[in-house]
């Protein structure tokens, strides 16, 4: 078994000591994937991708880097580890132009700026024409390949994206999974939130359904998307292995 | 009548040089700092030890009566200034900054550092007014009815190549971004790797910088006393919220209707009033577009 880019141990984490919203969530992703993690509203998802990106305070547990500890590393610091995070809103500084936004994607790598750009614009060819716009002034969907495209400038091997479905039609939904997964074909690792399971599943290697703060099942995409216990989590209603 | 416009922008120049800062502080910092009055005060008694350790008067060009050395002491006391200013942030602000403390709070505490300072001033320096250099000022008519002084030619251009530079600063390097950046959406700074500590101190040094140009400059025209900087305080809070609290263009606007205002005040027989007079324009403006000339809504 190939050692995991990123894996999680037990994690307890929430904004406050004692009301933790992850109870001992556990997960691995490994080189190459997309890996998804579902759930209802309030089952703790993006609050996991917080907690790895250092925005909420881990209580307990480890968070790991191809092996290496970075359990509460300071979130300035993580982009140096080559791990990006889109958050769900206001990922764009919508004051600053489109090639703004880019140029602050590789502060840490300012000598590759020409080429992670001309990568970026190749991914989302629709940049090229909108550098100089501020970027509070484009539709969701372009705020959105603004957001993803700062943060491959950093030329990350991790990319974590909270619900980048959010907010926009199903058919600029199905444009922005397809944009993940040309990220993919690039050698990204991905680890996605999203709501839209079905959609987000049909794209991703693998995926983890969260509830009430802990993973309940895990699995290949393929399998959760024949599992009837997924559904049920995503009704809200509680599975029989939440039961268990 | 058009003498006061000449008067107007002269003192809009000075109020925009400090309002900066404030504006700086405020959407950077998140707190508006009431010790920005007290920075420019510094700087100005700063420029006047260094201009006595340098004993060569404030110097001349041309018809401006002052010339490299009250140029050079100013860049000094940039240095000095902008030091005091990063101990004050290290000692205080930063400690509130770590323990999340209230907006409120940094507000009582900038409250206490203008106290602080200006007493701090008084003991050092005693209460009494000072000058940098006695000179006879000149004037000429730049226009029809308009009569300058060479000094308030070259106050007004020392301060539009001071914006000049900022501005080039915030768009076109890359520590500008970050500023811009962080006073946007400091999460997601932080989330881009912006090291946030780091634009902090820029924006405590770029502050500290321009307050002190607008403090010497000021001291020059006028007299350096404890309080000047104080009685700049209201000014600079009017142009800064006039011309819209988180746009920097806007405080320049903003500073530009005050120093007009205030000018027009004095012109048409108001001198005590001008501080209200000035509050009366800044309130009916606002009544109409709340979020300043430039500002946008929150």
């Amino acid at each position: 078994m190939p050692e995991p880019v990123l894996s999680i141990k037990n994690i307890e984490a929430g904004y406050t000591p004692s009301l933790p919203i992850l109870r001992g969530v556990s997960l691995d992703v490994f080189e190459g994937e997309i890996v998804t993690i579902l759930g209802p509203n309030g089952a703790g998802k993006s609050t996991l991708i917080k907690a790895i990106a250092g925005l909420v305070k881990i209580s307990s547990g480890t968070v790991s880097l191809e092996g290496r500890d970075i359990t509460g590393l300071a979130t300035h610091e993580l982009i140096r580890e080559r791990v990006a995070y889109v958050p769900q809103s206001e990922n764009v500084f919508a004051r600053l132009s489109v090639e703004e936004n880019l140029a602050l994607g590789t502060l840490h790598n300012p000598t590759q700026h020409a080429s992670q750009r001309r990568r970026v614009l190749d991914l989302f060819p629709d940049l090229e024409h909108l550098g100089h716009l501020a970027a509070g002034k484009l539709s969701g969907g372009q705020r959105q390949m603004v957001a993803v495209g700062r943060a491959l400038m950093a030329a990350p091997k991790l990319l974590m994206v909270d619900e980048p479905s959010a907010g926009l039609s199903p058919k600029l939904a199905q444009v922005v999974f397809a944009q993940l997964v040309q990220v993919k074909q690039t050698g990204v690792t991905i680890l996605m939130v999203e709501q839209n399971a079905r959609a987000a599943l049909q794209i991703s290697d693998r995926g983890y359904v969260m509830a009430e703060g802990q993973e309940k099942v895990h699995g290949a995409a393929a399998s959760l998307l024949e599992n009837p216990e997924v559904g049920a989590l995503y009704l809200g209603a509680k599975s029989r292995m939440a039961r268990s | 009548m058009i003498q006061f416009v000449a008067d107007g922008i002269v003192n809009a120049a000075l109020i925009a040089l400090g309002a900066i800062g404030l504006s700086m502080t405020y959407n950077i910092l998140r707190f508006a700092n009431f010790a920005q009055g007290e920075i420019l005060t510094i700087g100005a008694y700063f420029t006047l030890l260094v201009l006595g350790v340098l004993g060569f008067g404030i110097g001349a060009m041309g018809p401006v009566a002052f010339g490299w050395p009250l140029l050079a002491s100013i860049v000094v006391a940039v240095g000095t200034t902008s030091i005091i200013v990063l101990i004050v942030d290290w000692l205080l602000f930063r400690q509130l900054r770590d323990k999340n403390a209230s907006r409120i709070t940094f507000i009582m505490a900038a409250f206490g550092v203008s106290l602080m300072g200006r007493n701090l001033i008084t003991l050092v320096a005693g209460g009494e007014p000072k000058y940098f250099d006695f000179y006879i000022p000149k004037t000429f008519e730049l226009l029809p009815g308009m009569k300058v002084r060479p000094d308030d030619l070259a106050i007004v251009a020392i301060a539009v190549i001071a914006f000049i530079i900022l501005f080039a600063f915030m768009n076109r390097t890359s520590m500008g971004r970050q500023m811009r950046a962080v006073a946007e959406n400091p999460t997601l700074a932080r989330i881009n790797g912006i090291d946030v500590r780091a634009v902090i101190r820029w924006t405590w040094i770029i502050g500290a910088s321009l307050a002190t140009i607008a403090g010497a400059l000021l001291a020059h025209n006028t007299q350096l006393r404890p309080e000047m900087g104080f009685d700049m305080l209201l000014p600079m809070f009017a142009a800064l919220i006039l011309g819209g609290a988180n746009n920097l263009y806007g405080t320049i606007l903003g500073a530009i209707v005050v120093g007009l205002t205030e000018a027009l005040a004095v012109y048409v027989g108001l001198s005590g009033y001008r501080a209200a007079v000035t509050f009366l324009v800044m309130i009916a403006f606002l009544m109409v577009r709340p979020q300043g000339i430039l500002g946008e809504k929150e």
